[in-house]
């Protein structure tokens, strides 16, 4: 029987020991459990809300595609010939091949668009097809005519064929002319019916193939080519023959390489918030960790008493382990519901990329996972697993003899504590930030992070000693002089206090210094690249804007002084990365850096080459440095340039390129512009100037275009900024008040256990205000001591922040700021909210009679 | 006589305009070959129809029918673009085989360019992704189809000389002159080729009708249906019989033709033709019921004879409603001393145009 017993504790008093404890510190459980809770609820809403979002973008990418086995596409909106398709259509193993003209188009009934980026909803994916071939390849395609089958036809000229969501977004129904704008021509429809099959999320427009080419300026050429394979072909062997006739302007698409590219599109950003949520969740750990090192420390007695009755170490362990793990348990599955019902508020209030701005278009439908709520809910449970170890093992090695005789502090204050484990793992940190991206994400710099977290809060009993040694020197009234004391004479348990407080501060003063760093490089760029009056740019225009005519027009409006025309268009370079921005400016040889955010000094152009500046994303994703050569795939064929420079950007995370305006127009044969920067002559009145250039405007293109001055544009991305910024901000909140909480329950029990020194305190003669006082100077340089801690470890995590994970993830540098504001803020926050507990704590703890205090304490 | 054409005119929406300036079919236009084999791509419908039966080497009787159609949309001929919808083109193929106890079929469509859909003029030449119908040097026609289920690579090679229908080529169809087309066939093809069924490959020989027509305008408003039958008699003889129906079953039009095996040629008028409902089957399918086992009495020379028609099965319906077409009966049918097709339409529902 005592064998058996001395194994485990018997099941009910397991469970004696652990309820026992909950029910007197009811309120510790609750903070511990609801920290795993909340760090659960962040990763796993975080989470869903990705992945719906990547799902819904997928959705609409499949919709637009309409679900074709292998795709050709152009690399750029000018398309590839169509010569190519007979080609497509007589290989062996396709059993269909379709034609598609594919433009970005606009409803005419929108309005001037504004010069923000939610107009997504006026862009309607206006798709020509041939309706006998797509119904045998892209049957969703196919519109259902209102009337009826055999009624109008796909033939119709005057038909087009909405999808729901285009219906929805032009407020118009089947039998209502629509009128829309793509490529500068304008032309008006009848719809004609619907696009049952699109699904509810792409606003799709459907007309005839021939009308498209026609009426849009698209003779000859097409965007895609969607193809259906025979059945039992190899897919591989159709791919290689159609590489083989493919023209250097066009790219074989398949699902596979569609998806990664969405996936590329956001991925940074959303293993970016996920580390985020991570981070919560390991304050969450902190803060169990606390709880389960004061409730050990409490119960050491309790513990000593079981091990002499014969308990092993072992069961001792299992023992309060099993109890952190009912804490994760309870704690996860809180945090899981709280994760769904967080996940579809943010998803119904800020749309499926939490306002990021990487997926414009669409509807989010939220689905519940059970596998990642599994894994969350294992993260969750983990976490309190792991927190509940150190204080297990603590308990487990105590010598009951020392521990039935006395609780509370057990070490000798004589000895230091130790530094090294500490510094090990900040230098490991150190060097895990030196490390190269793994599979394209900085997973390296998180683990620094993480190390560097560890250490710091390893370094708290030794680092909390060095500061307050030279307190120590100095003569202070007898309250001070017995805080400052206790504190360094007890730094295990100042440790335990801090370590949620220097977690959660500094991982908020990281994100704090790299947001801060991140907006205030931003902003200075905005004014590097926008120094002209007035900016005018034609809204899906990516397959032909201003044409000459109109440009000469432009710059002859009276009170103009000079104009720089731009044209923009993307292009694929890689099946894999989303397109880069292709733009042909004004660029002036002897000084490129004069109208482009240089970094560093642009090389020497060698003679008969063309120079291009690229995008400091672009160099990144691309392996390009000035002096490299880059092979542009455009209509006139491959073409090298010499890449002359880097530019800062901030924009296009996925690239861009600059090259001069005659060099664009000789390599692309494209002389129409899409933007334009006006310099107002002196004197002139901008709003004059504007209303004067809208005047001149070409027509069609009227409502396609928008006008803004850089106050507006500056404005408006930092306001893009922000709100991408938005749950980044609401999560450091989280993690701050978890960190507070986890200050006020560690300090306050902590204050409460110390009941009996108070008593004795009282017994030889020191008053209570000054007792009060005592434990206020204790809070307060806690506080200090944290913050200070917190502030440094923040600083060191902001620099990886900014030198490493965000070049590796979204490849462009910036300068650190600090937020003096803010940091006063932190400090003056937790050192009122550590004094302040510790006082009211300490009220509680007087309130008992001294007598009977010293007698006992629990 | 041939209603998918009509169907697939509907389906494309062109029934409507009448102002397109279509050619008009018009009496004393003399047939010209090989050119009359081509397409004649300004009338306003076309196609090439081929019928007959085919023998396995088990010996086994199978239906067959191959058709392409050409129709030209009521666009606007200004459009320059590769893709405009000037010509379409129209392929359906079908087995009937009483193992199956149904039909087989496919089909292939497509507006004509870029070599893919083309029905070339001077000669029979049709082109349709990798269908085919073409007419040899000699004479003879190549056909290949293929579907999911099926395909038929075949050569029918013509054993007498070209019969025009009506008056020299010119076969009427309604009360009104205009309702009327350029129509002749091709009777007693000879065929040789294979079939490929459930990936199995065999040798089929037999016998086919070919018909060719084409036409601006073909029915009268009051239709709601036909019935056609095209026999090749076992003497040789090559009798062609038709009537379109009302809405009471009663004959808006009749007519065909009779071409003994010595070339005596006799054109039977509205007078001449009466479809007298035999033995009727009705479908599951689509509740619609068909006088399968017609008898049909031709006044020849001035005596009355009765053609009792027998199916080779009953259910020969094609049901092509899903794909926004009709639903009719067209199958193999033998009679006395002959066998052919006979298409019946307008039974489930009228054909509304």
């Amino acid at each position: 029987m005592a064998a058996e017993a001395s194994a485990a504790l018997p099941p009910l008093a397991a469970r004696w020991l652990v309820l026992g404890e909950w029910r007197a510190h009811p309120a510790r459980v609750i903070i511990g459990a609801l920290a795993i809770a909340v760090g659960v609820a962040l990763g796993f809403a975080v989470h869903l809300v990705n992945r719906t979002a990547l799902d819904s973008f997928a959705r609409a990418i499949s919709t637009v595609n309409g679900a074709a086995d292998l795709q050709v596409h152009g690399l750029t909106p000018a398309g590839f010939d169509e010569a190519l398709y007979p080609k497509v259509a007589r290989l062996p193993g396709v059993a269909g091949a379709s034609p598609v003209v594919s433009l970005a188009a606009r409803h005419s009934d929108a309005g001037t668009p504004e010069f923000n980026a939610g107009n997504g909803r006026q862009r309607i994916t206006l798709l020509g097809l041939d309706g006998l071939r797509a119904a045998s390849v892209t049957p969703s395609l196919i519109g259902m005519p209102i009337n009826g089958p055999g009624r109008a036809s796909g033939l119709d000229p005057d038909a087009i064929f909405l999808s729901r969501a285009a219906l929805a977004a032009t407020g118009k129904k089947p039998g209502d002319r629509l009128s829309l704008t793509a490529a500068g021509h304008s032309r008006s429809f009848t719809i004609a019916g619907v696009l049952a099959g699109a699904g509810e999320d792409q606003a799709l427009a459907v007309i005839d193939i021939a009308d498209a080419q026609w009426r849009f300026g698209q003779l000859g050429r097409l965007q895609r080519i969607d193809v259906r394979l025979a059945e039992g072909a190899d897919a591989a062997r159709v791919e290689q023959a159609l590489a083989a006739i493919l023209p250097h302007d066009a790219e074989i698409v398949t699902a596979r390489s569609e998806a990664q590219r969405s996936d590329s599109l956001s991925r940074a950003y959303r293993v970016n918030l996920e580390m985020l949520a991570m981070v919560a969740l390991l304050t969450g750990g902190f803060l169990v960790f606390s709880a389960q090192s004061l409730s050990v420390a409490r119960r050491s007695g309790q513990f000593a008493l079981l091990r002499v009755l014969g308990l092993r170490r072992r069961a001792l362990v299992a023992q309060v382990v099993a109890e952190g793990a009912v804490l994760g348990l309870i704690g996860a599955g809180v945090g899981i519901a709280l994760g769904y019902g967080l996940a579809d508020l943010a998803v119904t209030l800020l749309g499926g990329d939490l306002g990021g701005g990487y997926f414009p278009e669409g509807t989010v439908h939220l689905r519940f996972p059970p596998l990642a709520a599994l894994a969350f809910a294992a993260l969750g449970v983990g976490v309190a697993v792991l927190s509940s170890l150190l204080p297990a093992r603590a308990a487990a090695r105590a010598q009951p003899a020392v521990a039935l005789k006395a609780s509370g502090d057990a070490t000798d204050p004589r000895r230091q504590p130790r530094s090294w484990p500490g510094l090990a793992l900040l230098a490991a940190g150190g060097l895990a930030a030196l490390g190269p991206p793994l599979f394209g994400l900085p997973l390296l710099g998180y683990a620094a992070m993480a190390l560097l977290l560890a250490g710091g809060v390893a370094a708290m009993p030794f680092l909390a000693r060095m500061l307050l040694a030279p307190l120590l020197r100095a003569e202070w009234p007898p309250a001070i002089d017995l805080a400052l004391k206790r504190l360094w004479g007890a730094p295990g348990a100042a440790a335990v206090a801090l370590c949620g407080i220097v977690a959660s501060t500094s991982l908020m003063v990281a994100m704090a210094v790299m947001v801060t760093s991140f907006r205030g490089s931003v902003d200075d760029w905005l004014v590097q690249i926008l120094p002209s009056d007035i900016y005018l740019h034609v809204e899906g225009a990516e397959a032909g804007g201003l044409d000459m005519a109109a440009q000469a027009r432009l710059a002859a409006t009276p009170g103009v002084g000079s104009v720089h025309f731009v044209r923009q268009m993307p292009l694929r370079l890689s099946p894999e990365l989303p397109a880069v921005i292709l733009s042909g400016q004004p660029v002036n040889a002897a000084d490129p850096g004069a109208r482009m955010p240089l970094l560093g000094d642009p090389v020497p152009v060698p003679a008969g080459e063309t120079a291009a500046y690229i995008s400091e994303p672009m160099g990144w994703l691309y392996g390009l440095a000035p002096g490299d050569h880059v092979t542009l795939p455009l209509a006139s064929g491959k073409q090298r340039v010499f890449v002359a420079g880097v530019w800062r950007d901030y924009a296009r995370q996925f690239g861009a390129i600059t090259l001069d305006t005659a060099d664009f127009e000789r390599l692309t044969g494209d002389a129409s512009k899409t933007e334009a920067a006006i310099d107002v002559a002196p004197g002139a009145s901008v709003s004059a100037v504007t209303d004067a250039l809208r005047a001149r405007l070409p027509d069609q293109l009227r409502s396609q275009t928008m006008f803004a001055q850089p106050r507006q544009m500056r404005a408006m991305a930092l306001r893009i900024f922000d709100r991408s910024f938005a749950v980044t901000y609401a999560l450091e909140a989280i993690a701050i008040i978890i960190g507070l909480i986890g200050v006020a329950t560690t300090f306050s029990a902590q204050t409460l256990a110390r009941a009996r020194e108070f008593g004795m305190l009282r017994h030889i003669g020191v008053k209570r205000r000054q007792i009060m006082m005592m434990l206020a100077t204790e809070g307060a340089l806690l506080g200090l001591v944290g913050v200070i801690a917190g502030l440094g470890l923040g600083l060191m995590m902001a620099q990886v922040l900014i030198h490493v994970v965000n070049p590796q993830s979204f490849h462009w540098t910036m300068d650190t700021r600090l937020p003096w504001g803010l940091f006063a803020g932190l400090v003056a926050a937790l050192v009122s909210a550590a004094a302040g507990t510790a006082v009211l704590a300490g009220r509680k703890a007087l309130s008992a009679d001294a007598v009977r205090a010293v007698r006992q304490d629990w | 006589m041939r209603l998918l054409a009509l169907v697939f005119l509907l389906l494309l929406g062109a029934a409507a305009p009448a102002s397109a300036p279509y050619a008009v079919v018009k009496p004393g236009v003399a047939l010209r070959f090989p050119a009359d084999h081509g397409a004649h791509p300004q009338f306003r419908t076309e196609w090439w129809y081929v019928t007959g039966w085919l023998k396995t080497a088990k010996g086994e009787d199978l239906g067959f029918q191959v058709t392409f159609f050409r129709t030209r949309p009521p666009i606007d001929t200004a459009n320059p673009s590769a893709f405009a919808p000037r010509q379409i083109l129209f392929a359906h193929a079908a087995i009937s085989d009483p193992a199956t106890g149904k039909l087989l079929h496919a089909q292939r469509i497509a507006r004509q360019g870029f070599g893919l859909a083309e029905a070339a003029t001077g000669d029979m030449k049709i082109v349709l992704d990798e269908w085919r119908m073409v007419r040899r040097a000699d004479g003879r026609i190549a056909t290949r189809v293929q579907g999911r289920s099926f395909a038929l690579d075949l050569m029918l090679a013509p054993t007498q000389p070209v019969l025009l229908q009506g008056q020299a080529g010119y076969s009427r169809k309604g009360p009104s002159p205009a309702e009327a087309s350029h129509y002749y066939s091709l009777p007693q093809l000879r065929v040789a080729g294979t079939l490929v069924r459930g990936g199995k490959r065999e040798a089929v020989t037999g016998t086919a009708w070919m018909d060719r027509e084409w036409s601006s305008k073909l029915l009268n408003p009051a239709a709601v249906g036909w019935d056609w039958l095209g026999l090749n008699l076992d003497d040789g003889g090559a009798l062609t019989l038709f009537q379109v129906r009302n809405a009471k079953g009663g004959a808006v039009w009749a007519g065909g033709s009779l071409r003994r095996a010595d070339g005596r040629m006799t054109v039977l008028g509205p007078g001449d033709v009466r479809f007298l409902p035999g033995r009727r089957w009705r479908s599951a399918r689509t509740g619609a019921t068909y006088p399968v086992a017609q008898v049909v009495r031709v006044t020849l020379d001035g005596k009355p004879r009765d053609i009792p028609v027998t199916p080779l099965f009953d259910d020969q319906e094609l049901d092509s409603r899903r794909g926004g077409g009709p639903v009719y009966w067209e199958g193999a049918v033998r009679v006395p001393g002959g066998r052919g097709y006979l298409e019946m339409t307008g039974y489930q529902s009228a054909l509304k145009m």
